[in-house]
């Protein structure tokens, strides 16, 4: 039988919290299984060997907030056949991503004594604004079980199922009465990606939107229905300014209930 | 004069990213520097301005490995603030969710990050093909922990049940009963794990160290208590500011945190079994013993040792909540926000994790700092190297660099967190 060459996988970090990435180990189940399919060939967290590029499938966590990290995501493009961006801060800058609505200088200074030391852009920036990603998957933090179908699909050439409906879809498949309807509790539910399996309302808690927007979302009849529940302008702001604040339709909800 | 380096320019099996950059002349070591390179996120500057009851979800993304540490830390320096107390069942859930991220994150690190190191291993992958039993076992272990975070957290990574005051809903005890078949399971496979640890090859490698953890009257540490040292430190956690400080050196992005008197500081796993032996279970002490560790233990390579008894610790521990739960008739109590400050300290498994913040009347923080554990441990991994490195001069450079990275990796460093990491240089002149 002649030799068939495992599939390369690499797994990059940008500006992030290690979560996504951490999610591959954390498929307890089914990590030795992966690694019998692929070569874990380029995985810091996991590995101190490293084996040269190109890799069949790059997964890049974070997002872009440094000069250097702006040219290195250009040289992961380069090694990489499948660019696959994990997590919010990969797809939509991320919660570092509150800065692009301020003013980075004064940031700084309130974190380090030295700001000089530190090398930083003005915004936290998607992956997508720098070099042609292939697939985003969402999620702060991803889901484990979308991950290894997004790792599947690309490795047999296939699309990956990951549904773009929102968060209510997920709601009705689990059973959760509508934290909104039932017990007026504010939620980004009807605007926000499906893929945690609406884990928020099932404990009485709203979404707060951590898989960023769902293909188009109505944020504007959203807001609407929040401001009835009684929330205020502030509130909106807030609520749409999180973990994918940067992200297209949330940013410009946002902003337009800043005064 | 012969001069060289060793040069590790992407620190592996480390959570973030870091490099060390060492310096040899001659038969002398001249530098060693721990470089954290992890780009900043500015937590503390972008706290400004939001709620209070965001904080626990905002700062659990500093960390995707110890998401809870942070919601811990936040959620008691709020209710600090506004003079509320959380006891009882919802107490105790509280220590159940820590439980279950220190089994995750400890098995993560002694299994999949630490032991390939003293089994000559690149990964624990690779590991697996030899001895694949062991690693399942480490994944069922890390899976044990995980679960724990996930019928509390509705998920393991920045789970969404924590709040200021308890939590959004909280469990029945018929939810928590399969959690227990698991853990009986997880207690005998930590047993196991402390007997397999304690048999690796260890250098001969003791220092004084000064270690610093919380200490609680009759508990091993988790949520509460005075910040003690073995040098008499014993302190409220109002009085942090006053005990440490922070300084910014240029090779790092994280801020280096020392004792006032400028000496650095031992947190973590070592720090917490030295200052609170005789507050582990029973079952975690006499495997102790069986190990070969007396209550003090000064060799951090045996870190691996210590961190599987705290597995132990964690996994009987929540046996015991479980056991003792019923449910509490509210998710939570009531909180009250006004203007003042709040300060807390809570045992990530990477050791002290401190949250300070002022809030103003309208309930929206002020100002926010945020200390963690691995920020503090930096100078310390530093001072081993300068202490390890000179005797092992003899080494070739392969494994002079392989070595600098295991003692890097005893403290299991959280760069990501540090920065609010690491690459390694060691430079042979």
């Amino acid at each position: 039988m002649p030799h068939v060459r495992k599939p390369k996988l690499a797994v990059w970090k940008f500006a992030s919290c290690d979560g996504c990435q951490l999610s591959l180990l954390d498929c307890e189940d089914e990590l030795l299984e992966v690694a019998g399919e692929i070569e874990i060939a380029n995985f810091p967290e996991a590995s101190r060997a490293v084996v040269k590029g190109p890799y069949d499938l790059s997964l890049v966590e974070g997002s872009i907030t440094t000069p250097h990290d702006a040219e290195r995501i250009h040289q992961v493009r380069r090694v990489s056949k499948f660019l696959v961006t994990i997590g919010a801060c990969a797809t939509a800058g991320g919660i570092q991503a509150l800065r692009n609505f301020m003013d980075v200088r004064k940031f700084m200074s309130i974190v380090y004594a030295t700001p000089a030391y530190i090398e930083t852009l003005s915004k936290s920036t998607p992956i997508s604004e720098h070099v042609p990603v292939d697939f985003e998957l969402r999620g702060c933090p991803i889901n484990k079980s979308q991950l290894l179908e997004v790792i599947s699909a690309f490795l047999n050439r296939r699309k990956p199922n990951t549904p773009p409906h929102s968060v209510c879809v997920e709601c009705k498949l689990r059973g959760t009465v509508c934290v909104m309807v039932a017990h007026g509790t504010p939620c980004l539910g009807p605007v926000t990606h499906a893929g945690c399996g609406a884990i928020c309302p099932a404990y009485n808690r709203g979404c707060y939107g951590c898989f960023g927007p769902m293909e188009s979302p109505n944020t504007k009849s959203l807001s609407h229905g929040w401001l009835r529940l009684g929330a205020k302008e502030t509130d909106l702001v807030l609520a749409f300014r999180g973990f994918n604040a940067y992200a297209d339709s949330f940013r410009k909800e946002s902003e337009s209930h800043e005064k | 004069m012969k001069s060289r380096t060793i040069k590790v320019d992407y620190l592996a099996r480390v959570e973030g990213e870091g490099s060390l950059y060492v310096k040899i002349q001659g038969d002398k070591l001249a530098d060693v520097k721990l470089k954290i390179f992890e780009p900043p996120r500015l937590f503390e500057a972008f706290l400004r301005g939001r709620r209070y009851n965001e904080a626990p979800d905002i700062t659990a993304r500093i960390c995707g490995i110890c998401p809870i540490a942070y919601q811990m830390s936040a959620v008691h320096a709020m209710e600090d603030a506004f003079g509320v107390k959380v006891e009882g069942p919802l107490r105790n859930l509280r220590r159940l969710v820590y439980c279950g991220e220190w089994i995750e994150s400890h098995a993560l690190h002694v299994y999949m990050l630490h032991a390939p190191d003293f089994l000559g291993f690149p990964d624990a992958i690779q590991l697996a093909r030899e001895q694949p039993h062991i690693v399942q076992r480490g994944l069922q272990l890390k899976k044990a922990g995980n679960e724990i975070v996930s019928v509390l957290g509705g998920r393991e990574i920045h789970p969404i049940n924590v709040c200021v005051g308890g939590f959004y809903r909280v469990p029945t005890r018929s939810e928590l009963a399969p959690l227990a078949e698991r853990l009986k399971w997880a207690r005998d496979a930590a047993l196991e794990t402390v007997k397999w640890v304690a048999q690796f090859p260890f250098p001969d490698f003791e220092q004084d160290y000064i270690f610093v953890s919380l200490q609680h009257p009759d508990e091993y540490p988790f949520n509460e208590g005075r910040l003690v040292s073995n040098r008499g430190l014993n302190i409220s956690v109002h009085d942090y500011d006053d005990n440490f400080v922070e300084e910014h050196v240029a090779h790092s992005n994280a801020l280096h945190s020392v004792l006032k008197s400028g000496e650095p500081y031992f947190l973590g796993p070592m720090a917490r079994y030295n200052l609170n032996f005789d507050r582990l279970s029973p079952v975690a002490q006499e495997a102790a013993r069986a190990a070969g560790l007396g209550p003090q233990c000064r060799n951090p390579f045996k870190s691996i040792i210590v961190r599987s008894i705290e597995i132990l610790h964690a996994c009987d521990e929540a046996l015991r909540l479980i056991e003792r739960y019923e449910r509490p008739d509210s998710p939570s109590v009531p909180v009250h926000p006004h203007a003042a400050r709040g300060y807390a300290c809570t045992e990530a498994p990477r050791g002290t994790l401190y949250h300070r913040y002022r809030i103003d009347e309208g309930g929206i923080i002020r100002d926010a700092k945020i200390v963690p554990p691995t920020s503090q441990n930096q100078k310390r991994i530093e001072q081993d190297l300068w202490q390890y490195i000179p005797s092992h001069l003899h080494e070739n450079h392969d494994q002079l660099r392989w070595q600098c990275e295991q003692a890097i990796r005893n403290y299991d460093p959280c760069i990501s967190c540090a920065t609010h990491f690491l690459k390694l240089d060691i430079e042979r002149a």
